[in-house]
Formats: C-alpha cells, structure tokens, sequence
C-alpha cells in the first residue's frame, strides 16, 4: 500500500541523530512512494545544513500512538504518586533540597 | 499527515469546555499539537494562512529560479541554486504542517493550480535583470524574515517548528542577497544603475505586499478598513497565531532597510521617507493597498504566468509520479523484477522493433 | 543504499602507471596536459550543470526540483575546484570565472553527453545514469593520484556523485518498471543517450601521456566496468543496454552540437553585459 489519500504517495516521518550521544529526533516528514525514495527525499530535504550521523524513515501509518480520548488515563497518573519524585524525601546532606544532586 | 493522526472523535465534552480549554492553553502561551480540539476557525486560518505560505515558497522558486543558468559567477551560482533548493525545501516543511491538519498535499497543489489558493502577490513582479535576484533575497526575503521571526513563537506546534527551520535558513537568503547587492554598488556604473534599476522595481512589492493589507488607520487604511483588518488581526493574535499586527511589522521592516540601503549608496523609491524623531520610526508613504493590489492582482500576465509555469511542471510530470506510483506498488506486492533472463530481453527487443 | 566495492581497481591502475610509466615527462609538458584534462572533466561539470538547472521549477514534483538541484549544486561544485587549477596548470592564470564566462563556444571541451538538451524526464535520467557511473569510477580513480589537489578533489567529488548515481540508478528502475509509458520513454532515453557514451573514455595523446607519466589514470580501462555497472542497473529496470551504430566524438576538440551555442550564450549572457563587472 503505498498510495495515500487521493493518490498521493505515502507520508513517511523523519528520524535525524544529529551527532554522537544523541537520539534519533524527529524533523518532520516526507512522501515518497518507497523507502528507498524517503531515504533520498528525507536526505534531501532535512540534511542540507550539518552533518548527522543517520537518517530514518517510518511510514507514518506504520505510527500508532494514544488516542485523544485515552490521554488522560494514560497521562494522568503520575502527579498521584509523588513518592517516585526524589525531592519528596529528607536531602542527603545539609545543604538543602538540591543539595545531593550530583551524588 | 502527522504520525499516529487517528479519527477518533472528539472527547464528550461541550463545546464551550473544549473552546474555554483551548483558549486558556493559547492564553498560557502553550502550543496546539494537532490531536487537540480546535476551533474550526482556528483550523481554518491556520490553514490558509500555511497554504499561502507554502504555495508563495514554491511559486516564488521561478523569479529567481530563471537566473539560474545565467548567474555572472559560479560563486554566484551556486548560492542561488542553494537558496532556490532552500525554498523548494520550505514549501516541503510547510505543506507537511498543513497536512497535520487534515489537509493532503494534493489537494493543495491543485487549489493552487486552480487559482483557488493565494500566493503572495510580491511574486506575480517579474524578474527582469541579474540585480532582480539581489533585491528579491535582501528585500523580499528580508521582509519574510520580520514577517516569520514571531511565526516561531506561532501557537499551532507543527506550524512553529517548520518556521524555526526556515528562518534559520532564511537569514542566509536576506545576507547573500545583501552581499550581491554591494558588489554590484562596488561595481560598474552600469551594474550600479542595474542595481538602483532592481531596488526601484522590488521595494513596494516588499514593503506592500509582503506584510499584507495595512491594519491600522497610521498605517494608511480607512476607518472602515482598519476596523476590519485590526479585527481579523486581533483574532489571529487571539489565538496566538500572529503576535503583531501587519503595520508594525512593515514598520520594522522599513526602520531595518532605510541604512542598509544607505550603505549600499541606494536610494529606496520613497520621497517620504525620513527619520521621525518623536515616533522613532521612519516615516514612509502610507500602502494604497486596494491600486496596488488591482495593479498587481491574482489576475495579472504575470499571475497567469507563474501558475501556468506551475500547473505545466505537474502536468508534465504526470506520467513520472504514475510510473513512481506503480513501481512501489509492484514491489509491495513482490512481482520479480522484469528482464532478468532472456525472455525480458527479447520481449524488449520485440516491443522495440513493434 | 549500495555500497561499493569494487573501488580499488580504479585506484591501483593509477599506482601502476605510476610505477610502469615512462615518467620521464617533461613537468611542464605535464602541467600543460594536466590543464587540458582539468578542462574537460570541469566543463563536463559545468555544462551537465547547467543543463540541470534549466530543469529547477520544471521538475516532475517539488522533491525532485530539490534533488535535481542538489546535484546541479555539486557539479557546479565540481567545476569550480576542476577549472581553478586547470587555470593554474595552464599558464594563463585564468580563474574559474574567466574559464566559464568568457571562452568562445568552440573552446569549450566537455564531451557531448553533457550538453545534450534534457529531453523528457526519462532522458534526463539517462544522461545522469551514464554519466554519475563514470564519473563516480573515475573520480574514484582521480582519488589514488598522487597530487594532494587532485586526490583531494577526487575524494570529496566521489562521495557526492555516489549519491547522484543512487539517484539515477533508482529511477532507471522506477521509470523501467513502472508504468508501459514510463517503459518506453525510458527506452527512448537510454537510445537517445547512448551513442555520446563512448566519448566519456576516449583516449587522445594527452590523457595517453598523462597516464604514462602516471599523473592522471586514463579513463579508457574503466570501461568494462562502467559497462557491466550500467548494465547490471538497465537489465534490473527490466530493459537492454543500446547498442548504437554509431558513436558521437568532438566535444573534446571543441566540435559540439547545435543546441550548444545557445547554452553558452546563456551561461555567459549576464557575465558579458557587464564588461569589468564584479560579482
């Protein structure tokens, strides 16, 4: 399947690692009809400027991600538990809340 | 189309909930990712405002992309082939983050095809000399830089983040332009007349059409223009799409060219401009918007021209996207590639002959 | 993406010229034939550059206006560093701006290929096939000389024509695969292009002399390999290599085609308006 919508080809989203240590980031997204073609678009398109270390593509409906709906059971849980928070304990030495931070 | 966009419907919730929620979100200076609820409005202007965008990159590709093959040097060259590949770059962004609303880039494409989208009508000028490509890159695109320096901060995410990339590359376009513009000032007389020549031609398309209709009285309009434009205006700075209005930025605009073109040694066509001292702005005749507009309109040999350029690029290359189309799919379906044995060969041979 | 292997030929046969060939050359003699062969492969750049940049806005959807002038940009690239130091080499002290812009048309030495009009998108794509193989091959080969310059220029250009034939060899296939029109234009590009290949690897005395003093590697061994390149690509795309009955010859010699004139008359048009400008 690789016809979107009205005959355009499929939307593919871009991953970069900009450089060493980090993580692929997504950039934005291309259409190509294959992977090879995103490859070059995406080069194309999102490497102009700078020297990444590598590129990914994705079909975008290959994407599955919480719905709208679901957000809050997904999400919302956390600001219940502050236990898993570090500065709701006593501080390791005297120098305060921030104190042992790099401990 | 954004990753993982879904059709899920709305949460149940009321409207004015989901309209109180949103406009709290813009309020608090939050950004609108594209599963939020939005108002249509705000999905509206939002789109056509991105589509005008994108379609005004593409379209304004063919002043400049015409000097390609006679640039003075190869220096020159390749800049502007970097600069017309960054703005067929930028349509790309921006037609990505139209889609995350819904919209599908083929849609878009014929809506500008068909003369049903707008494009900036600083485009529809024709690019008649060498010095034309300086005074579009310093002018045109310095306009661009004000106008799309606050998009950064814009409230739609998609929007903003496809606006932070083509600003950064956007600064190149003003600089190299500028740069083309004093060599030529450095130059000849007669490349410094060709230089005057292009800034005549290309200031009031920047200063006018680039910032769009004037939205305040101060600006030039009438009572009944500026009342509509600052209302239109005022609800897109609402919704944190547009944080000023068109006259304070074509302000800005004007404040920042007034040196630089002293320091080339140019005159910009405007005997009205001078330093105000009480506002702390120069003063610059009011934009008759409505004659120049009618002067250089959606219906103009030029307007036609650089649609009719568009549309037979697309048409042309039907048959490529059809054949692109139709590789992928027989991939997708495993067909083994054809001509690998003889049988290939000689039905080629065949077909040839036929 | 492809990698490459079979690179190291290319570069050994430069070694072995180095260390077989009478290298006895008189260094300016050399210097001399290094300036022309400098101006053959830069005016290549050049004019298949400019032919690329007649299709920028014209291309068959915005992404390929992108990659069609990514690679203009590159050869443009190209040209500049291959006409500078043919400039220095020759004696003239011309620099890349004088080469490009004030040359009569007949002093042009690019080979014939380059200058062909673009045709459709098919011929296009057949032009870029033949050319971004053997200029891939043979700047690989430029890589293993000796001159610090030279190499340099080949190694950087290599990487980048590396990409542009992933560009032609991927739509060769597209185009012979896709649809019955896409097929036939196809067909047609590559009969179209075909007889100005033969030139690209053209011996004279000065690449022979080159090549015996071990300069500069001849581009006529790399051939064979071009061809099974090229053919491996076309019979994927499920079409057959041409087999012209002739083949064309001259640019080398400054003897073009008609449809040349009127490219120089373009590149140079603004350049010579303006006498004494500066840019």
């Amino acid at each position: 399947m690789s016809r979107g919508r009205e005959g355009a080809p499929a939307s593919w989203e871009v991953f970069v690692r900009p450089r060493r240590g980090l993580a692929h980031q997504h950039v934005g997204s291309v259409r190509a009809d294959d992977a090879d073609t995103a490859l070059g678009r995406a080069r194309d398109l999102y490497v102009r400027r700078g020297d990444p270390l590598s590129l990914w593509v994705v079909r975008s409906d290959s994407v599955h991600a919480v719905s709208p709906d679901e957000r809050d059971p997904y999400f919302s849980t956390a600001r219940h538990k502050p236990y898993r928070y570090p500065e709701q304990f006593a501080p390791l030495t005297q120098e305060g809340p921030d104190g042992d931070h790099d401990q | 189309m954004s990753a993982g966009q879904t059709t899920a419907g709305a949460p149940p919730a009321a409207e004015d909930e989901l309209l109180a929620h949103f406009e709290a979100l813009v309020a608090s200076g939050e950004t609108v990712e594209p599963r939020d609820w939005m108002p249509d409005g705000y999905r509206r202007m939002l789109l056509r405002q991105i589509a005008q965008h994108a379609h005004s990159e593409i379209i304004g590709m063919q002043p400049e992309g015409a000097w390609l093959t006679r640039a003075p040097s190869l220096h020159r060259k390749s800049v502007l082939i970097a600069k017309v590949q960054d703005e067929a770059g930028h349509g790309l962004y921006l037609y990505s983050a139209a889609e995350t609303l819904g919209a599908d880039r083929a849609d878009l494409l014929d809506a500008l095809h068909r003369g049903q989208q707008r494009f900036a009508a600083t485009f529809n000028h024709p690019a008649l000399t060498w010095a034309d490509t300086g005074a579009i890159a310093w002018l045109t695109d310095g306009a661009a830089v004000i106008n799309q320096a606050p998009l950064c901060r814009t409230s739609y995410g998609p929007y903003a983040r496809a606006m932070r990339r083509v600003c950064q590359e956007e600064a190149f376009h003003v600089r190299q332009g500028y740069d083309l513009m004093r060599a030529l000032c450095e130059g000849t007389p007669e490349q410094r007349r060709m230089a005057q020549d292009a800034v005549d031609r290309w200031w009031l398309p920047a200063v006018a059409l680039m910032f769009g209709p004037p939205d305040t009285e101060a600006g030039g309009a009438d009572a009944r223009t500026a009342a509509l434009g600052a209302a239109v205006s005022r609800r897109a700075i609402a919704w944190g799409i547009k944080h000023h209005t068109n006259d304070e930025l074509r302000q800005r605009f004007v404040d920042q060219c007034v040196p630089q073109a002293e320091r080339l040694g140019l005159t910009l066509p405007d005997p009205a401009i001078r330093w105000n001292e009480e506002r702390g702005h120069y003063d610059f005749t009011p934009v008759d918007w409505e004659t120049y507009r009618d002067a250089l309109g959606d219906d103009t040999h030029w307007a036609r021209q650089r649609v009719a350029h568009r549309r037979a690029a697309h048409e042309d290359g039907a048959w490529v996207r059809e054949a692109a189309a139709a590789y992928a799919a027989r991939e997708d379906a495993g067909v083994p590639p054809a001509g690998t044995g003889a049988a290939g060969i000689a039905a080629d041979r065949t077909e040839a002959a036929a | 993406m492809t990698t490459t292997s079979d690179t190291a030929p290319a570069a050994r046969a430069v070694r072995a010229g180095a260390r077989t060939g009478a290298a006895r050359a008189d260094a300016s003699r050399t210097g001399a034939d290094l300036a022309v062969l400098l101006l053959r492969l830069g005016d290549d750049a050049l004019v298949l550059g400019q032919r690329l940049c007649q299709w920028i806005t014209r291309a068959p959807t915005i992404e390929e206006d992108l990659a069609l002038s990514n690679i203009a940009l590159d050869l443009v690239g190209h040209a500049r560093t291959l006409l500078t130091l043919s400039g220095r080499l020759d004696g003239t002290g011309r620099t890349e701006d004088d080469l490009a812009f004030t040359r009569q048309d007949r002093e042009f030495t690019n080979a014939l290929l380059t200058e062909l009009p673009n045709g459709d998108f098919a011929a296009t794509v057949a032009r870029q096939l033949a050319y971004t193989h053997y200029a891939s091959l043979y700047y690989e080969a430029l890589a293993g000389c000796a001159d610090p310059d030279l190499a340099g220029f080949g190694a950087r250009a290599a990487k980048e024509v590396a990409f542009h034939r992933r560009h032609a060899d991927d739509w060769t296939l597209r185009l012979g695969l896709g649809t019955p029109e896409s097929t036939r234009r196809m067909r047609a590009g590559l009969e179209r292009v075909w007889p100005y290949t033969a030139e690209l690897f053209d011996e004279d005395d000065v690449v022979r002399r080159l090549a015996a003093a071990g300069t500069v590697p001849s581009p006529a061994p790399l051939r064979p390999l071009w061809e099974r390149r090229v053919g491996e690509v076309v019979a994927r795309a499920g079409l057959t290599v041409p087999a012209p009955r002739w083949q064309a010859r001259g640019g080398r010699v400054g003897l073009h085609t008609e449809e040349f004139g009127p490219l120089v008359a373009e590149l140079q048009s603004v350049h010579r308006q303006f006498p004494g400008g500066t840019w």
